[in-house]
Formats: structure tokens, sequence, C-alpha cells
């Protein structure tokens, strides 16, 4: 069995092709136009606007090549803090406008609070494993599915049955030991929680840096298209907030796909089950997902990366059947682990950091120490 | 290229399959309870799904 995807030697874990003559946007340009009316007409002006908001984000995401994945890679392999550097002002730029947002319209706006948890703990650190065999975490996977990435198009739909399963099982794993979630806007204030969340940023890039000085300081700290590109996604996470009143979120989405297909198939019954019995996910469950604001997001976002392809084809390298089965174990474990972990890169870290959660700081730092395991694991495997 | 063409295809044309299925399978959607365009100013508290939902 034979694929391709992007070989790791490429900064950004994908190999970009021969670009394609202008007009081969035309057709998916006019195709988005046509989504957005559709949705505007047949279902709401909000989701159409999330979606486009998606479309944004996916076309940040695969223009610049903006992997969460392959940052903390280039970090561990490297000695690269760009990609790093550029997701911490991507943090720094979401919460100087979400925080005080949140602060100012506590009954409009949510935060991603998830609580911290063993069940956090163990998700996290198998998330920050798997998420460097399957190449992609949340957003990782669902825009290098956009571009057409056979990897992580096979993994898309293990990684939605992940998600599903997680959720499933959620409160088993929390009854092994949970506290209520922590808000820093809630227990400090907006101003003193926003000074917390930058000096936390600060102390990781202060880190990052020492760390990348010791690989001899050949590395660059500032990578202008990342940078760029992450305050651009800064900018649409605000978006979403404003929009939508909850953060930007992913893995939600998948876990819903995934558990609409079971229950139509008769094997599973959502009214038993603590989460999915819960009346919103109830309700999530009757209505198309066409009104579920994480998977219009979604969307957006492989609609966006599939608008970049079209002028720039990714190429990659074969990979053989037990390199595949690695990676669609990895994607499936990828998407359980993300609902035990309250979120993935986007809906802990970035959402969670942004809007203020003690989560989303725990998340990273143990989604850091599993891939630091998965670095070399993914080494190992070829992949 | 055919065959990556062929692939993203086949991944898009399963999409829309899941998508027109949910589509015709699911509750109508109800224009009266129309969500404003903007959550902030609306009154309206947000109730979609998140990943940190428990």
């Amino acid at each position: 069995m034979q694929a391709t995807y992007p070989p790791s030697a490429s900064p950004a874990g994908v190999s970009p092709g021969a670009a394609a003559p202008a007009g081969t946007r035309w057709p998916l340009t006019l195709a988005i136009v046509a989504a957005v009316l559709a949705l505007a007409w047949f279902v709401t002006v909000r989701q159409a606007v999330l979606f486009l908001i998606g479309v944004g984000m996916g076309g940040l995401l695969a223009g610049a090549r903006f992997g969460f994945t392959t940052g903390w890679r280039r970090l561990i392999e490297a000695r690269d803090a760009s990609g790093v550097f550029a997701q911490i002002i991507l943090l720094a730029v979401a919460a100087a406008i979400s925080i005080p947002l949140l602060s100012s319209f506590p009954a409009e706006l949510s935060a991603a609070l998830g609580p911290p948890s063993v069940s956090l703990l163990v998700g996290a650190f198998v998330f920050g494993i798997t998420m460097q065999i399957a190449d992609g975490c949340g957003s990782g996977t669902l825009y290098k599915a956009g571009l057409g990435i056979p990897l992580n198009m096979g993994v898309l739909p293990l990684f939605a049955l992940g998600s599903f399963l997680g959720s499933v099982h959620l409160h088993d794993w929390l009854s092994l030991g949970a506290i209520a979630p922590v808000s820093l806007v809630r227990e400090l204030g907006s101003a003193k929680a926003l000074a917390a969340t930058f000096a936390g940023l600060a102390a990781v890039g202060a880190a990052a840096w020492l760390w990348s000085r010791k690989g001899g300081g050949a590395s660059r700290l500032w990578n202008r298209k990342l940078v760029l590109a992450g305050i651009g996604l800064a900018l649409l996470a605000a978006a979403n907030l404003v929009v939508a009143g909850q953060p930007w979120g992913v893995v939600y989405g998948f876990g819903l796909w995934a558990a609409k297909l079971a229950t139509a198939a008769g094997a599973f019954d959502p009214g038993s089950n603590a989460f999915w019995g819960q009346a919103g996910n109830l309700r999530a469950l009757d209505q198309s997902v066409f009104l579920d604001v994480t998977s219009i997001t979604n969307i957006g976002i492989m609609a966006g990366a599939l608008w970049i392809s079209a002028r720039r084809p990714v190429e990659g390298k074969p990979l053989r059947a037990g390199q595949w089965a690695a990676v669609l174990v990895a994607g499936f474990l990828l998407g359980y682990s993300s609902r035990l972990a309250f979120g993935c890169n986007v809906g802990a870290m970035v959402s969670g950091i942004s809007t203020g959660s003690l989560h989303g700081w725990i998340w990273v730092a143990l989604a850091f120490a599993g891939s630091l395991i998965g670095v070399p694991l993914r080494r190992r495997l070829g992949v | 290229m055919r065959s990556r063409i062929s692939a993203i295809a086949a991944f898009w044309a399963a999409l829309i399959v899941f998508f027109a299925w949910d589509w015709a399978h699911s509750s109508p959607v109800n224009h009266r309870k129309e969500p404003a365009i903007i959550a902030i100013g609306s009154g309206q508290a947000p109730s979609g799904g998140h990943c940190s939902a428990f």
C-alpha cells in the first residue's frame, strides 16, 4: 500500500509542488461564495459568517504552512524556535483581545474552561505523542486534509471516531479525579489575568530562546510569514469568539459527526450517556451539523486549505503499509485523547490560554512532554 | 497528479454525501430562533458545543 505524505525535512512539514495556473482557483472561489450564500439563506447568517472565518483560518494555516505540531518538532529536533515564537505571538494577540472581552461581556461570551484532572494529564500527554506520529494536531489534520495530503485525509475519520469514543468515556475518566475549571479572568480580574498570561508566554518564549541558542545560535527566532499568519489567526480566533460567543474549537465537531453516524446506525444511545445525554448535546445531535459552531469552522478550514492547494499542490513521498497502520492508530488516539484533554492545540491551547483557562497551561506542559517522546518515535517509525 | 486529484475528489465527495445525509435526517432549521449574527450585544448566552465541555 503506497501513498504520499509531506517529508519531515520540510520546515513546515509539507513540500509544495509546482504552482498551478491562477485560473484554477475560480471554480473553488465560486463554490465557496455559493456555500456562504446557501448557509445564509438555508441555515443562518451567523453560520455563514463563521464559515467565512473558517475559510480565512484554513487559508492562513495552509498558505503559511502554520503547523503547531511542526513548530514543536522543529524546536525539539533542530532547535528552531521560529514556529513556537509565532505561536506565542498568536496566543498573546488572541489573549489581548479575548480576555478584556470576556470580562466586559460575561453573559454573552464563554471561555474554554476545562477541568484540571487526571483525564487532562493523560489526554494531553498522549495527544502530544500522537500528534507527532499523525503529523498534525486538530487544526493541522484539518488543513492538511484540505490540502489533499493522503495521510491527513486518512487520519480524519479515525480522529472523528476517537473523538466520539473519548467523549462517550469522558465521565469515567473524570471520576478518576478532577477539580472545577479555573478561570484566571474570574479569579484575578481582566488586567491581572492578562498580565499573568503575558508573563507565562514570556517565560515560555525565554525557555525556547535559551534552548535554540544552545544549538549554536544558527536558527532564527522570527519567521515573518509565520508571525503574520499567527497574528491573522489570532484575529480570526477573536472574531470567532465575538460572533459565536464561544472560543474557536475543532474536536467537538469531529465527535459530533461520528456520534450522529453511530446514533443513526443504532449502535449508540445518546440518552443513556453522561456527555451526549446533556440537553445541549442532544440538541446538537438532532439538528444539522451546519448549525454547529465548531463543525462549520472545521468545514471552512478545509475549504480554505483546498482553495490554497489549487495553486500550490503538495508533493510527498511513499508511505508503506506498516507506516500507514501506525499513523491511523495514532489518528484514532489523537481524537480520543483530545476529548480527554478538553481540546487539542486549538480548543485547549489557543482557546484555553487566550481566554484565561488554567487547563490550557497544563495542556501545553503535558502535550510538549508527550512530543518529546513522539518526535523520536516518529523518526523510528519513518513517518 | 491524477491520483492526487482523485483522492481529493473522493474525500470531498464523501464529506458532501455525509452533509447531504445529515441535512435530510436532521430537524429542519427554525429560522424564528435564528441566533444574532454577533454574540456581543445580543443578550443571548452561548449554547454551542465546545471541546472544553464535559
